[in-house]
């Protein structure tokens, strides 16, 4: 097996750097990449932070930041838009890694963490906040004592976890899960169209804008737990991720070489869970970014799987770039960053169905 | 959802060891009986219940020897068109999915899969917002032409392949199609309030104020369509058993799943347009439907047409009584009777996969 392992690595320009139990191939593609990644992350942030009704230069921008800049433009800046730059470059990052995982389990570069209803559980339970509001018996003051991000995030993952109990039955069917999901997001989603009807109109105009994922008026405490989140769930995700490179041959090949199939498998699925309900239910459901995100990355870097740390890159700069273009071209109106993602994201998915369709005949 | 996609495609049914061709018939038809037996009954009971409830006598009396009476006057003027549209609406929702789970050969296609309720919202958000119309009646048109153009589009790109349309392309191109449109849809209604304040209650489906006109004005489209897809048959039998198989048995591929589109949007269009969106006819109906007739669709295609009348009517009838003296919309109450339904149903046995 070394000997092996020592054949194959020895790749010309990718020398491998060795620690004891874990090894890294050196990929200066992948450094290049990720580099001019990460600097459009900062320059699309920094515009962001910048452009609005009070146009902030963005020298003056780096200038508050590193303590500069008068009160002001100090606390538009850091009060106001870069929290919500922040969340967003989050969110995304997060929706981003979660579709990584996601897709390189299901070996689909269609799949998303939507599938198993997490979206549709946390909409019914943002909705009811905004539209009931304490006003439902236990449950409602419970939800709204709660506040709109936790009932969503609670919302959610019950809602998750309905869908895969239901779809139990000796084991859990890939078929039989997706189904469940339909069952119970049609009956969720009829409970949102229910509320929408009996609210208020302004009240069903603020539910209409979580529905579509906004970063409207986010602040630290949106930022705090998706950071938090971020920081136990993406080590986490890197840990895990080795052995996906061996589930994309397939259960046999891969339990031949010694990964614990399904374990690895709950586990990762688990990781993906917890980054995409925590993000869903600090901005909404931001549409296609999760889609997205991991099939661009893998593009610019090359390889057979979608890469999890260029995703969280190309998912962040993607989110904040969106939100920007939300924010500032439509005039006075701030549009909700997902019906950008979405406009941007449904041609793209048209395009992968065009190669996907040419592929499958090939 | 590629993998589902395939999954239903190529799982082969293991149903129970075939009956004689007798014993088949025999309860092909019995199903059949039944099912317009309970049509019949829930269409008594939607002119019967209702805010102000008729027994079945002032009922006789209002169809067969009216007077003028204030029931005559509830049950011909109110009740009956309702129950009439209800009858439309559910049988061409029912057929619809029944002829496009056969043209997919995936046992979750609905005729929302080709874009239909998106593209109807659209046009109807556009028609609000653009041209200020804020009539049911008016809306018809603006939905109609919406699913007409969505599922062309829809067609079209899924059609761009080189082997033109296949039931994984169309299902693709319809997700796109339909998520961008959902976006624009969104972009509007929240540009404008009262144009969300409009459009809330066109989205849930209903068939409450929806009365004799607009049922007049969809019904031709709807009859077309019914025509064209009870006629497509054969040829669906034909597809069932694969694009390669049905092209060597001297089938044209090509133009019978053009016409099996055009009819599932002249159909899924005018119910779209006269009720606004219901969700889960088209998927639920032809799954209780096959546990009987089998998947021949020259039995499955009336049968779903018939049961899908009936659950429709029967959701608007519980709609009805839940929430006295309101009324639950009946696309919301389908959903909810649906989907516990729908559970049990992919539970308690294995799904009959196409």
């Amino acid at each position: 097996m070394t000997v092996l392992e020592r054949g194959a690595a020895r790749v010309a320009g990718r020398p491998a750097l060795r620690g004891r139990r874990a090894s890294v191939v050196w990929r200066p593609r992948y450094v290049l990449v990720l580099t001019v990644g990460i600097a459009a992350l900062v320059i699309g942030m920094a515009v962001n932070v910048g452009r609005g009704e009070y146009p902030i230069s963005i020298l003056e921008v780096l200038a508050v930041l590193f303590g500069g800049g008068d009160s002001g433009q100090q606390f538009i800046i850091l009060e106001l838009r870069l929290p919500r730059s922040l969340t967003g470059a989050l969110v995304g990052g997060a929706l981003a890694v979660s579709g990584a995982i996601t897709q390189a389990i299901a070996r689909n570069p269609l799949a998303s963490p939507d599938m198993i209803g997490l979206t549709a559980g946390a909409s019914a339970a943002a909705v009811f906040v905004i539209v009931i509001g304490g006003g439902f018996g236990v449950l409602g003051g419970f939800l709204a004592a709660a506040g709109l991000p936790v009932a969503a995030l609670l919302g959610g993952l019950l809602t998750a976890t309905l869908i895969y109990a239901l779809a139990w039955r000796r084991g859990v069917h890939g078929f039989r899960l997706v189904l469940v999901g339909i069952g119970l997001q049609a009956m969720l989603l009829a409970v949102v169209h229910w509320l929408l009807v009996v609210a208020e109109v302004f009240e069903a105009a603020r539910a209409y804008v979580w529905l579509n994922g906004s970063l409207n008026a986010r602040g630290w405490e949106h930022v705090v737990p998706v950071a938090i989140a971020l920081a136990v769930l993406l080590p986490a995700a890197f840990l895990l991720a080795h052995v996906l490179g061996a589930l994309q041959y397939g259960d046999d090949t891969a339990r031949g070489l010694g990964v614990p199939v399904n374990r690895a498998r709950s586990l990762l699925l688990l990781v993906a869970v917890g980054l995409a309900s925590v993000a869903t239910a600090c901005a909404g459901p931001i549409a296609f970014v999760a889609l997205v995100s991991p099939q661009i990355a893998q593009r610019l870097v090359g390889g057979a799987r979608p890469p999890i740390g260029m995703s969280l890159v190309v998912g962040a700069a993607l989110t904040v770039i969106a939100d920007l273009i939300a924010r500032t071209a439509f005039g006075g109106t701030e549009l909700p960053v997902g019906i950008v993602t979405a406009v941007l994201g449904a041609p793209y998915l048209l395009y992968l169905l065009a190669r996907y369709g040419r592929e499958a005949r090939a | 959802m590629k993998a589902s996609l395939t999954y239903g495609v190529c799982v082969l049914t293991t149903a129970a060891p075939a009956p004689p061709i007798g014993g088949l018939r025999r309860r092909r038809l019995a199903g059949l009986a039944v099912l317009a037996a309970v049509l019949l009954a829930c269409c008594v009971a939607s002119v019967a219940v209702g805010a102000k409830a008729i027994p079945l006598d002032g009922i006789w009396h209002a169809v067969f020897t009216p007077t003028g009476t204030e029931n005559d006057i509830v049950v011909r003027a109110l009740r009956a068109p309702r129950t009439l549209l209800g009858v439309l609406a559910g049988g061409a929702l029912g057929l619809a999915g029944a002829l496009i789970q056969g043209h997919t050969r995936n046992p979750l296609a609905d005729p929302g899969i080709l874009g239909v309720n998106n593209g109807a919202a659209f046009f109807v958000v556009i028609g609000i917002y653009v041209f200020g119309v804020t009539s049911l009646f008016g809306y018809v048109w603006f939905a109609f032409a919406g699913a007409l153009v969505a599922s062309v589009i829809v067609f079209t790109l899924g059609s761009v392949g080189r082997g033109g349309p296949t039931p994984v392309t169309l299902a693709l191109a319809g997700a796109a199609v339909a998520a961008m449109l959902a976006a624009l849809t969104s972009a509007v209604v929240l540009i404008d309030v009262q144009t969300l304040d409009a459009y809330r209650f066109w989205a849930v489906g209903s068939l409450a104020g929806r009365e004799a006109e607009i049922a007049g004005q969809v019904q031709w489209f709807l009859l077309a369509g019914a025509l064209i897809g009870f006629a497509s048959a054969p040829a669906l039998n034909a597809l069932s058993l694969g694009d390669d198989v049905a092209r060597s048995l001297g089938h044209s591929v090509r133009r019978t799943r053009v016409l099996g589109i055009v009819a599932i949007t002249l159909l899924a269009g005018s119910a779209t347009a006269a009720c606004g969106p219901i969700a889960f006819v088209g998927l639920v109906v032809p799954h209780i439907v096959r546990s009987f007739t089998g998947p021949d669709y020259r039995w499955l295609l009336p049968a779903s047409a018939l049961a899908g009348a009936a659950l429709l009517l029967l959701a608007d009838v519980i709609g009805r009584i839940v929430v006295r003296p309101g009324e639950l919309q009946v696309g919301i109450v389908l959903a909810l009777i649906g989907g516990p339904f729908f559970v049990w149903l992919v539970r308690r046995r294995k799904m009959v996969a196409i």
